[in-house]
């Protein structure tokens, strides 16, 4: 189906690009096989280390007449396999380009490489008094790879998700042809927005080489609550009449007490507060002090009415950071409790989510495995975690399928989705089917199919 | 057991201008917050007062506004605080200032330990806390990592002196001053904050207030150190970007470094 690499396309390849950024065999670290959970592993038979647009259109212009396969890859943070090289090929990594092109303070965007971090992004916007909102745990995630999965995080309540910034993107098309789509411009209605099937498209589309994304001036004022309650029924409960209150929140997150001190032990800090078994953390912004008090005196009292025992106030950098760094630290920190896990990243209404999260503790008590949780309830994402901890194979194969099947009919029951923010790259392809049917993937296939005729671009991802 | 912590209010963030004709901080519109080092000593403070049983006061000296730092620290658990008010005290430098400190103490009752932060991030001199026990001719340590016991009579703390940590006993009364991260801070409580009355807890006090104290040991007349100029850091913005591949960057890279005499 796909041609193996040979001689003469690293030849080839290596006339494009330096010789030093064409690796192969041995050379590629094992690191290139996979991503961080996808549970599946292949090595790329050729690592190119992309430095420009032009590079990118001459591999892809190559790999389109040579029938090569091409994964594209970002920092390799992804869980769902989706950057894993199935057919081996061409792994086309765009780290190198990671250059912050522009700031237009007159259109309020900035202009990215995709290999630009995440966390470099912040600091560099935060620094000349802008926010890029979305705000996904994951720091050390490249903007294209935020990009390719729509990634949300943790500002999506208020700001919304990856998509609803980006302006403009350059992508390279699996012929090589350079394609320039949407802009600076704020307003659009000028045909099919192309740009945003790209946005979430898991590199399966189009090679993006570079982003306008949007930004907001940086909030002057920015305070959090972290709400300890007795019980999570009771956290999870509060949340739909916090947003039936209409408070302006930047952020609802939820967590459990096991959670926190897992984080504690990855990170070796202790967390300001963990003596309740739940939690919920709120955020408020905004550019005036008192405004900004009334709100939380708002929330603060409506959680407690409802159950919360205290309202813990986050309002200092220091505050801040041990909050937010342990919670930017979740997934790894379950990850480093188990021998092995696998995730859920369902995203359900928000008034179903204290049902879905009471769910995954009767499915863990069902099948007697261990399902800890946390998650965006303010946006109804919930990041959900089937841990291997002293299982055999065929005992963690038969109920992990169990709780998936469970979990994700449940979501379904309740009008969820598979994934929130993290794709469905190549684990959560039967499940998207089971979710969507033949008509919407059948759609999709014919929307690949006008971007890559030959099906070069991350084959056998998403359906 | 009865421990003061002192505290300091600093401005908000480090992003704090100076103005260049003046030399003064430029404060208008610049939040204040606690003193990050402080919340390591009040913490400290906290967790001795929940283990052995007693409470934790607080005590700072500054303008009124300093009371916001004093109530933060009644968020956070203190029962009471005394704030050291009046024009008198300011312009203070090291000494003064434990001078001022050591009256305000003398207002607060019996105590077993003084706790203070570190350092401030304002003023970085790291000498108040050991001058205030010089001035109430008590035993200290500073740089405190970890409290090991208290027994009633000592403190038996780790303290850590750069290249090696050193283990002591003092006799209390005694005061510490605590290491940064030394612990994680609690937050301020919203329940506390709506339930207790801080305008009854903190009491202000003005020099005249303290009928010991001598004008001329407080503020900047009691200060021997002067400060002549304030003027912020030069800004050097120079960046050199080096361009190409990992072999050509190290190249380029050691080039440079030995132009300039690095290496």
């Amino acid at each position: 189906m796909y041609n193996r690499v040979s001689q003469k396309d690293i030849e080839a390849l290596t006339s494009f690009l330096s010789p030093d950024r064409v690796i192969t065999g041995d050379n590629i670290s094992h690191d290139y096989s996979h991503d961080e959970l996808g549970g599946i592993s292949q090595m790329p038979e050729v690592l190119v280390k992309a430095g420009s647009t032009e590079e990118i259109s001459k591999v892809m212009r190559y790999a389109s007449e040579n029938k090569i396969p091409v994964v594209v890859r970002g920092s390799g943070t992804g869980l769902v396999g989706a950057s894993v090289a199935l057919h081996g090929g061409i792994m086309l990594e765009t780290v190198g380009m990671n250059k912050i092109l522009e700031l237009d303070e007159e259109n309020l965007t900035v202009t990215v490489q995709p290999g630009v971090l995440l966390m470099e992004l912040a600091a560099f916007c935060e620094e000349h008094d802008f926010l890029y909102p979305p705000d996904p745990g994951e720091k050390s995630a490249t903007i294209g790879g935020n990009i390719s999965t729509n990634a949300g995080g943790m500002r999506a309540v208020k700001y919304g998700v990856t998509r609803d910034y980006v302006r403009g993107l350059t992508a390279v098309l699996p012929s090589g042809k350079i394609m320039h789509l949407g802009g600076k411009t704020v307003k659009n209605s000028s045909g099919y927005s192309l740009k945003d099937l790209i946005v979430g498209s898991e590199g399966t589309l189009a090679v993006i080489t570079e982003a306008v994304l949007k930004l907001v001036p940086l909030p002057k004022i920015t305070v959090s609550l972290l709400i300890p309650y007795d019980s999570i029924e009771k956290a999870i409960g509060t949340v739909p009449k916090l947003i039936k209150s209409r408070a302006s929140l930047t952020a609802i997150e939820f967590m459990e007490q096991g959670t926190i001190l897992f984080s504690e032990e990855y990170l070796g800090k202790n967390f300001p507060d963990k003596k309740s078994p739940a939690y919920l953390i709120l955020t408020v912004d905004g550019n005036d002090k008192k405004v900004v008090e009334d709100e939380i005196d708002k929330v603060a009292s409506l959680c407690i009415e409802n159950g919360a025992k205290d309202a813990l106030i986050v309002d200092t950098d220091e505050r801040k950071t041990s909050v937010w760094s342990a919670r930017g630290a979740f997934l790894e920190a379950i990850k480093a409790s188990t021998t092995e896990m696998d995730e859920c990243d369902v995203v359900v209404p928000r008034n179903k989510v204290a049902e879905f999260v009471l769910y995954t503790h009767e499915v863990s008590k069902e099948l007697g495995v261990r399902i800890p949780s946390f998650g965006h309830a303010g946006d109804g994402n919930l990041h959900v975690y089937v841990c291997r901890d002293d299982l055999c194979d065929a005992e963690w194969n038969e109920k992990l399928e169990k709780a998936f099947e469970l979990l994700y009919k449940k979501a379904r029951e309740l009008c969820g989705l598979v994934s929130g923010e993290h794709g469905i790259g190549y684990a959560k392809k039967d499940f998207l089917r089971e979710d969507y049917g033949e008509g919407q993937l059948e759609l999709m296939r014919g929307i690949k199919k006008a971007f890559d005729p030959d099906n070069i671009l991350n084959p056998d991802k998403i359906f | 057991m009865n421990i003061i912590v002192c505290v300091k209010q600093v401005p908000g963030t480090n992003k704090v201008a100076v103005d260049p004709v003046t030399g003064v901080l430029i404060r208008d519109g610049v939040d204040s917050k606690i003193n990050p080092y402080d919340l390591f000593a009040l913490e400290e403070g906290f967790a001795l007062a929940e283990k052995y049983g007693g409470q934790v006061k607080t005590l700072s000296m500054g303008p009124p506004m300093a009371k916001e730092a004093l109530k933060e620290t009644i968020y956070m658990g203190a029962s009471e605080a005394v704030l050291l008010s009046d024009r008198k005290f300011g312009g203070a430098d090291v000494a003064a200032t434990s001078c001022a400190l050591s009256l305000g103490v003398g207002k607060m009752g019996e105590y077993d330990l003084i706790i203070c932060g570190k350092q401030t991030t304002d003023g970085d001199t790291a000498q108040v806390g050991p001058e205030l026990a010089e001035k109430l001719g008590i035993e200290h340590i500073a740089n405190v990592t970890e409290i090991l016991e208290c027994d009633g009579k000592t403190v038996t703390v780790v303290c850590d002196l750069d290249k090696v940590h050193q283990t002591a006993r003092l006799s209390l009364p005694c005061l510490i001053t605590v290491e940064k991260d030394a612990n994680t801070p609690r937050l301020p409580s919203y329940n506390r904050k709506k339930s207790m009355n801080c305008d009854e807890l903190i009491k202000v006090y003005s020099v005249a207030d303290i009928p010991e104290a001598d004008e001329k040991k407080l503020g900047l007349s009691g200060s021997p150190t002067q400060v002549e100029r304030i003027f912020p850091p030069e800004k050097n913005t120079d960046r050199t970007m080096l361009e190409g591949s990992a072999n050509e960057l190290s190249d380029s890279l050691y080039a440079l470094l030995k132009e300039r005499k690095f290496v």
